[in-house]
């Protein structure tokens, strides 16, 4: 039996004047599986996810979503399909709102007259939402849903930015080191909402850097090196020290066929 | 895990508790913590105490001859042209831009109204919607250039400036047209220089139209999505744009708005000097970035009410009438102005740090 994967990049190129940031690249995200993201540095992590979601343009290779071929020029494009990301720099407007952030380029206008002529935000319904959607992360407790996010600390703003995405997904989340500014509780939030999401059936690319976070909740580890895909692997059956003597070229790779390239179920 | 996570709680706890303390030692600092919240909120207040304080002292000083009717109406009117080309200059500073072209469109926006009547023959009505045109279409390229071409909005708005302005004296052949022609075969030109007199009041619809647009803009920048986004567009333009912002577009909207904006400022500008001349309106550049600078919006974009601008431009026309009336140079205006501009950027750099 096979399984169609949800994203299938193959030979991404990305260049960036003259680095190669990826490197004829292949890349797969099957239904319903946490995807961890793992790598040195400069790896090419966040430019390989960024090239799929839209947020900058590969110079060669082909993306298929759901085995349609997609050309995304931007990042809206992506969203429309129901991807999220949740962006290494996280992607907030440091004056507005958590609320206003969280509806960023989706607002709800106003019902009748006042949303469809006067263009009026329908402000109380999004404060509402933003509201519920973080309590029932348990992400945070801020004070006012109306703070402005550059009030907020830097684990508070990361809370935000994986609420949003968690809240507006269909199709498949990516997250760039989403726990990177999280103390260990909120961390432990974060994982918990992967797990949860999962359960949903929306799958997930995980890009960190935390070899415990990865190895609990990933289904297969995507190990990044140079630019390229060096191997994917199956966390049940390596150590955190092989993956990372893998990720750093310390270790050779498994040969192919001991490799995890496609998940368990789908084999 | 399960281990690392409770003593990860432990943690939690034990830091909430010592933030905890930090907040409280800044409440101790009470009113200058909370005037500084409070400014951050509002950034408009900064300019309307300003305003009001002004008048009063004026009020003070000068009596009725100053605290009149007649005299208050007498400062809207001198300042509507700078009020309504500041409420464009306010958008496109939101943005984190600048525009130097706003006095150029406007003086070239009302030439148009006036040679397209007078020269051509065309209805004046139409005229007044080509000079409306010419302005948005200008504003259009600055944006255009400003996006598609990823020049500084400073030099595509420098360059407009002289380009516009050279068209315009190129255009009119430097010819003004005279008041008293156009009060007889074209009355429309000078609508907004219609006045409503009540008592001593002297109220213009130029004066009216200004405050309306400032009501319009206000409405659309705290109560649409356009808003919002103008506001993350000249925050953080790359954060907008991947938060799913069209943050190009809504560029483009804000120069052509501006110059649509301007473009009316030209026809009151008619209104007001009755005839229509090519070489007015030439320090409404400076003059409006003057308002807006004291109105609170920050240079950096993103921050500050279109209100505040209203305000600034207001303040500068109560110290320009009130020094006048006390008799003084008028150079002292300028001295004024200028320790405003620096005071109110002061302001802004302590407000802002209260975000950190
Ligand atoms: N916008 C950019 N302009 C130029 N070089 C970039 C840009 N983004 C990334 N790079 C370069 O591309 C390479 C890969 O970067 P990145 O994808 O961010 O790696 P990772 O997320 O694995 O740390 C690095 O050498 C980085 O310096
Ligand atoms: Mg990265």
């Amino acid at each position: 039996m096979t399984i169609e994967p949800i994203v299938q990049g193959r030979g991404i190129v990305k260049r960036y004047g003259h680095v190669t940031a990826i490197n004829h690249s292949d890349f797969d995200l099957y239904p319903g599986e946490v995807l961890a993201v793992i790598g040195d540095n400069g790896a090419g992590k966040s430019s390989i996810v960024k090239a799929i979601c839209g947020a900058v343009q590969a110079d060669e290779g082909e993306i298929k979503i759901e085995g349609k071929p997609v050309h995304f020029t931007s990042p809206l494009q992506a969203r429309e399909m129901g991807i999220e990301i949740v962006y290494q720099q996280l992607a907030l407007s440091p004056a507005l709102s958590i609320a206003d952030n969280m509806f960023a380029g989706r607002e709800l206008r106003k019902p009748g007259v006042m949303g469809s002529v006067f263009r009026q935000l329908d402000k109380k319904a999004m404060e509402k939402f933003a509201r519920d959607k973080l309590t029932e992360l348990g992400l945070m407790t801020v004070q006012s849903i109306n703070q402005a996010v550059e009030t907020l600390s830097g684990g508070q703003r990361q809370g935000v930015a994986v609420a949003r995405a968690a809240a507006f997904a269909k199709k498949f989340i990516i997250m760039d080191e989403p726990t990177a500014a999280l103390g260990v509780k909120e961390s432990r939030r974060v994982l918990e909402l992967i797990q949860d999401v999962r359960s949903k059936g929306i799958p997930i690319i995980l890009i960190s850097h935390n070899m415990p976070h990865v190895f609990e909740v990933a289904d297969r580890v995507h190990i990044h090196r140079l630019g390229k895909r060096h191997a994917v692997v199956d966390p049940a059956k390596i150590s955190m020290s092989e993956a990372v003597a893998i990720m750093t070229g310390a270790m050779e790779p498994p040969p192919v066929e001991e490799q995890q390239l496609v998940p368990k179920a789908a084999a | 895990m399960s281990e690392s996570a409770s003593k990860g709680q432990d943690y939690e706890s034990s830091l909430s508790a010592a933030t905890h303390q930090v907040a409280e030692f800044e409440k101790r600092e009470g009113f200058v913590y909370k005037l500084q919240h409070g400014l951050h909120t509002n950034p408009a207040l900064v300019p309307l105490i300003v305003l009001v304080l002004s008048i009063v002292v004026f009020g003070v000083l000068l009596g009725s001859k100053f605290f009149s009717p007649f005299a208050l109406t007498l400062i809207l009117q001198q300042v509507q042209i700078v009020g309504i080309v500041a409420a464009a200059q306010s958008l496109v500073i939101l943005t984190a831009g600048i525009d130097l072209s706003v006095g150029a469109i406007m003086v070239m926006s009302s030439v148009v109204m006036g040679q397209f009547t007078f020269r051509y023959g065309i209805p004046p009505g139409i005229a007044v919607v080509c000079g409306l045109a010419v302005g948005t279409g200008i504003g259009a390229i600055n944006g255009l250039l400003v996006t598609r071409m990823k020049l500084p909005p400073f030099i595509v708005t420098l360059g407009m400036w002289q380009i516009v302005l050279a068209a315009n004296f190129l255009y009119s052949a430097n010819e003004t047209i005279r008041s008293q022609e156009i009060s007889e075969k074209a009355p429309i030109l000078q609508f907004f220089g219609s006045v409503i007199q009540i008592g001593s009041a002297r109220l213009t619809y130029g004066i009216i139209f200004m405050l309306l647009l400032f009501a319009v803009l206000t409405y659309a920048l705290t109560q649409t999505a356009w808003g919002r986004h103008v506001y993350a567009v000249g925050d953080d333009k790359e954060a907008a744009e991947l938060s799913g912002m069209e943050a190009n577009k809504v560029l483009v909207s804000v120069y052509a708005l501006s110059g649509l904006i301007c473009a009316f400022a030209g026809w009151a500008l008619i209104g007001r000097i009755g005839s229509v001349s090519p070489t007015s309106g030439q320090l409404a550049n400076i003059e409006s970035i003057t308002a807006v600078v004291i109105g609170g919006i920050s240079l950096f974009g993103g921050r500050g009410s279109v209100l505040g601008s209203l305000f600034g431009a207001l303040i500068v026309g109560v110290f320009t009438l009130g020094l006048r009336l006390l008799g003084a140079d008028a150079q002292w205006t300028y001295l004024l102005i200028g320790v405003l501009i620096i005071a109110a950027v002061s302001v802004d750099q302590w407000i802002r740090k209260v975000s950190t």
